[in-house]
């Protein structure tokens, strides 16, 4: 590689791991219960309270706080068709089977 | 802290960029850049192999947060660089994201003529309508009557289809899909980004802020909710009548042909001439 490669590289390193931005919150709805449970994750600090999840959910899954986040009403219901995955513009989501 | 599992998606971002990104929230510039991530994924193209260029616009900021090869570029002007990286580099796949605006207003005259050339570019059009960055401006591609802060009494122009434009100048695969059939459009840009020649995937787009506000179409999921039913795919418009055919937005892959391209022809050019000496 070159070094140039290399430099472009340094400043965005490509982690396994998750960026740290987004360690910030878990789930809420799974506080009480364990996170590793939910079936869908989503990360409070990036989303912008859009509603397209919550609206294309096929399932219905997912709920709508008063601020107008969204939180997973009913995590039985996922079936993890990855709808929010895709439809969310900010990454916020994620609905994959793991 | 805990850690939860990270998105494919997550690892082609450049961690150092600032998220949440700069786009409005339920803005489609998010979807297309993920339908765009996706396709390249699925293809297992190498990163340092792709070139992801630019003009200016809102969704011209999509090569910033990605760790591709990328160069965002002047305003209009996203194709020329593409063509010279594409000319320089022809082994790497070049990607061109750009606005309704970009491509079609003060880069009109490239898109086409790259068309005409059959250079092996891809072309991502974001169209949502208007000039979003500058405030709403109308664009060759904002429909009649509809509104924008230049055509406050309602658009009287006449409206670009883009599919029929790249058909007509040239281009050897055209799509169209929009930001909520994503699953569509990343299978199109999968396959115009695997076409050898010059190929453009237009995505009808939301822009909820600045089009949605002017002409009163609601938040995100109500442009979206208008997008499923107000779209019909190739194969279903023929079996519309004629009266409801008008104002569909028609989905699907309009062309797709071998022909030429212009890097090959060009070699073949050179090793002809070498051959000659
Ligand atoms: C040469 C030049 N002219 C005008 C501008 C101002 N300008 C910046 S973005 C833009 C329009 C972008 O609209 P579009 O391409 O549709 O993208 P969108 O923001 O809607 O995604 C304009 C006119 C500029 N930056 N450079
Ligand atoms: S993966 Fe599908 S079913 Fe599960 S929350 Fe997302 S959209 Fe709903
Ligand atoms: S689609 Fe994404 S940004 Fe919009 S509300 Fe859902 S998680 Fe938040
Ligand atoms: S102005 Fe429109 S196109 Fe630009 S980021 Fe906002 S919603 Fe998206």
């Amino acid at each position: 590689m070159s070094e140039k490669i290399e430099r472009h590289r340094e400043g965005a390193i490509i982690k396994d791991d998750l960026p740290e931005k987004m360690e910030v919150e878990i789930n809420e709805v799974n506080t009480s219960g364990d996170y590793k449970e939910s079936p869908v994750y989503i990360y409070y600090t990036w989303c912008k309270k859009c509603g397209i999840c919550v609206e294309f959910c096929p399932t219905h899954c997912l709920g709508s706080k008063p601020d107008g986040s969204p939180f997973v009403e009913h995590p039985e219901k996922c079936i993890h068709c990855e709808t929010c995955d895709r439809l969310c513009p900010d990454f916020a989501i994620t609905g994959a089977k793991r | 802290m805990a850690k939860i599992p990270q998105k494919r998606i997550h690892k082609y971002l450049r961690h150092n960029k600032k998220f949440p990104h700069v786009w409005c929230p339920g803005c489609s510039n998010g979807i297309v850049l993920g339908a765009i991530i996706r396709a390249i994924d699925e293809l297992k193209i190498e990163r340092d192999d792709i070139a992801m260029v630019s003009g200016i616009g809102c969704s011209s900021r999509m090569p910033v947060y990605v760790d591709f090869n990328t160069l965002h570029s002047l305003h209009g002007r996203a194709i020329p660089f593409a063509t010279g990286i594409k000319f320089f580099k022809p082994h790497m796949k070049v990607i061109v994201v750009t606005g309704d605006g970009d491509s079609t207003a003060i880069g009109g005259n490239h898109f086409i003529h790259a068309a005409r050339r059959n250079i092996d570019i891809t072309v991502v059009i974001v169209n949502n309508n208007i000039y979003g960055m500058t405030g709403g401006q109308y664009s060759p591609c904002t429909p009649h009557d509809d509104v924008a802060t230049t055509m406050p009494y309602g658009n009287i122009d006449n409206t670009f289809d883009i599919c029929k434009l790249a058909i007509g100048a040239g281009a050897s695969f055209v799509g169209r899909t929009t930001a909520y059939h994503a699953i569509e459009a990343q299978q199109m840009i999968k396959k115009a980004v695997s076409h050898n020649g010059f190929s453009v995937v237009e995505v009808v787009s939301a822009c909820p802020v600045i089009y949605g506000r002017l002409n009163k179409k609601g938040g995100a999921p109500e442009m979206m909710t208008e997008m499923k039913e107000n779209s019909i795919t190739l194969k279903g418009i023929d079996k519309l009548p004629a009266d409801k055919k008008e104002g569909k937005i028609i989905r699907g892959i309009f062309i797709d042909e071998k022909r030429p391209e212009f890097n090959d022809k060009y070699q073949q050019l050179v090793d002809h001439l070498k051959e000659k000496k």
